[in-house]
């Protein structure tokens, strides 16, 4: 019998270019991406040692991070953000890099954008300066976060240095439950595995729970893999993928394409391959989750308590229980179901594409907002949001009191004016509950974008199954 | 291009004995705007240093009696997010060696890139540095990398493990790019028949 593989090793053999004793391997990266705050330092890099991009047609950049969500066609008045992104435009110029900057139709957030133009392929080697590159996975590929010193290894030659990650593999079996959504599925394995629990793995995806996910959903679970330490997460690429990328933009068309889909479907883990950890979970028992601490492991079902300090499954983090929760503003051991919340944010590369945007549309339309509540719906792309224009989804939001904004990772780390004010609670369909994440002070509760529309609603947070 | 060269440190430390500290506490995403690598030191751990109105807080970095060039710090220390902002604010704060019992991956590998050691001992010896400190803050910690070793004033010591060739880009002072600009020839060819 031949070696057995896993999906991720293959991939990772494919794409060495230099393995050597002592060394970490240097990896042939096919598609980088950009934005505006982790790259300006790694073009002064090049420019101090007197190199040139190495491949530029591999690299795109877009400016996202601290773009602002309403007027984008006026200059950007914060002078800071103004001049990272005017740095980045000439940066791009000079180094003849494609970039989708603010007002072209494919500017967006960078992990949403690959995907819908078809840059983002199955069997490639993905990396941008951002961790959440972990979400481009989903299509069955090795995708990863780095650092700026790494963004500069990959526009100086095309590669990054990495020492091989072991891996995991996570199945999800079994149907979900009504008003579950992939959102709940990855809450619940971060609240088992804890926000360290996969540290130094790559994490594959599989079972019939994750098959059955569409490639927005997929993407979702693939996009906070990130959130337990792991370096990025994978799923198969099947029908399903395929059939997502047929016709995109920049995708391989006609017999190019069928060509490449006859490869893809070589993209799997052999049946005996050996994975470092498998772990298995049972898709019955996952409810809509919720977070109430200061890190995504801190997650429940929004039906239950949340733990006292001595139900912690390590005492080691007492202090930070505490001081989690005194940050939060909650009692140990009390409901988190029915707690007011004074934000929406229904947005970010976790949620924030079509499928999202429908989703919430569907559950309000024809109904109000709650008056203690301030809803952003901000999409996740140009192309999100024009598409939400054309579905008539934001005549509901408007009906409904929610504030449809431009494109940008907005209220996710509130690097633009989109903060939420200290001391108030939001619910946010995005990926880090971090102290000040959204905002010096900010509180945020971490949910589905079913659990965010719900709350909108009520204005508190809310069990999703009492309304579906 | 050249950075300092690591070989030994011996210095009093900052302990910080919380866990999973986020690279969003070691440097806010607001201070991210910058678009050169120096000057980071200033906002480090800005928002538990000070308060909104720029008033200082009761925080350690703050407090004069611990100061030196080795930050100790709780397990699953710069797990969130990848920005290497982290580690130039820890660097050009003044660290040189971040101990902790336990490193996010991304930031680990920011930390070695940067010239800042993360050295990861076992969580007791994390508690008897703690410890030592604890009792007397000008307690000097000796970090040697030939060795591999952490030392503490009482002679107790424990070893720590460095990939050989971050350890010989460390102490000599060069990275990763040199490396790789070194093999553009075999990239350009893995391009070719790939
Ligand atoms: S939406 Fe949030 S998590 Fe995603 S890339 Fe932007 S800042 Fe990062």
């Amino acid at each position: 019998m031949p070696q057995q593989k896993t999906l991720f090793d293959k991939i990772w053999d494919a794409h060495v270019v230099k393995s050597s004793e002592g060394h970490p391997d240097a990896l042939y990266i096919d598609r980088h991406f950009i934005h505006e705050v982790t790259s300006p330092q790694a073009f002064d890099g090049l420019r101090k040692r007197g190199v040139k991009v190495f491949n530029p047609a591999r690299t795109t950049a877009t400016a996202d991070h601290n773009v602002p969500t309403k007027d984008q066609h006026l200059p950007i008045k914060e002078a800071l953000s103004r001049h990272q992104v005017e740095t980045l435009r000439k940066n791009c110029a000079e180094f003849g890099v494609e970039l989708y900057d603010l007002g072209h139709p494919y500017q967006g957030i960078v992990h949403i954008i690959g995907p819908e133009l078809g840059l983002t392929l199955p069997g490639m080697t993905i990396v941008c300066g951002d961790s959440h590159t972990s979400t481009h996975g989903a299509f069955g590929n090795i995708a990863f976060g780095i650092g700026t010193s790494e963004v500069e290894q990959v526009l100086a030659t095309q590669c990054v240095l990495q020492y091989r990650p072991k891996t995991m593999k996570i199945e999800v079996n079994g149907t979900l439950s009504k008003g579950v959504l992939a959102k709940d599925i990855i809450l619940y394995i971060i609240s088992k595995l804890s926000a360290s629990g996969a540290t130094g793995y790559f994490v594959e995806y599989a079972g019939d729970a994750i098959r059955n996910l569409s490639m927005e959903a997929r993407m979702t679970i693939c996009n906070m893999s990130i959130e337990m330490g792991a370096r990025g997460g994978l799923i198969a690429p099947d029908e399903t993928t395929f059939n997502y990328i047929k016709g995109r933009k920049f995708a391989p068309q006609g017999e190019t394409f069928d060509r490449l889909v006859e490869q893809w479907r070589q993209l799997k883990s052999d049946d005996n391959a050996a994975y470092d950890l498998v772990l298995t979970f049972d898709a019955a028992d996952i409810a809509p989750m919720i977070t109430y601490g200061t890190n995504p492991g801190m997650g429940i079902k929004v039906t239950d308590r949340i733990p006292t300090v001595n139900e912690l499954k390590d005492l080691s983090e007492q202090t930070s229980f505490s001081k989690s929760l005194e940050y939060m503003g909650l009692e140990p051991g009390s409901a988190i179901l029915g707690k007011a919340v004074d934000y929406v944010f229904i947005g970010s590369c976790t949620n924030a594409r079509i499928e999202d945007l429908r989703l919430v549309a569907n559950m309000v339309q024809g109904k109000k907002k709650a008056d203690n509540v301030e809803v952003w719906v901000v999409p996740g792309s140009k192309q999100v949001e024009n598409q939400a224009r054309e579905e008539g989804l934001d005549k509901i939001f408007e009906a409904a009191g929610f504030q449809l904004r431009q494109p940008g990772c907005s209220a996710c780390l509130g690097m633009n004016e989109d903060k939420i004010p200290a001391g108030k609670y939001c619910i946010s369909t995005s990926n880090r509950n971090f102290e000040g994440r959204q905002g010096p002070k900010s509180r945020t509760f971490l949910a589905s974008p079913l659990s965010a529309a719900a709350a909108a609603i009520t204005g508190k947070v809310t069990d999703v199954r009492s309304l579906v | 291009m050249s950075k300092e060269k690591f070989i030994t440190l011996k210095s009093t430390a900052v302990p910080l004995s919380i866990e999973n500290i986020d690279t969003d506490q070691i440097i806010p995403a607001r201070f991210l705007k910058a678009t050169t690598r120096e000057g980071f030191g200033e906002n480090l751990f800005r928002d538990w240093r000070y308060n909104s109105d720029d008033t200082p807080k009761d925080f350690i970095l703050n407090n004069g009696t611990y100061t030196g060039k080795i930050l100790v710090a709780g397990k699953n220390f710069g797990c969130g997010s990848s920005r290497e902002h982290a580690a130039w604010s820890i660097y050009d704060y003044g660290f040189r060696v971040v101990i902790s019992s336990f490193f996010a991956d991304i930031f680990k590998n920011n930390a070695l890139n940067n010239a800042l050691l993360p050295v990861q001992v076992s969580d007791e010896f994390l508690k008897k540095i703690f410890a030592a400190i604890e009792k007397n803050p000008a307690t000097p910690i000796t970090v040697d990398l030939s060795q591999q070793k952490v030392v503490l004033e009482d002679g107790s010591s424990e070893s720590f493990d460095i990939n050989a060739y971050k350890k010989t880009c460390l102490t000599n002072g060069y990275d990763d790019i040199d490396y790789l600009l070194s093999l553009r020839d075999e990239i350009r060819h893995f391009e070719l028949v790939h």
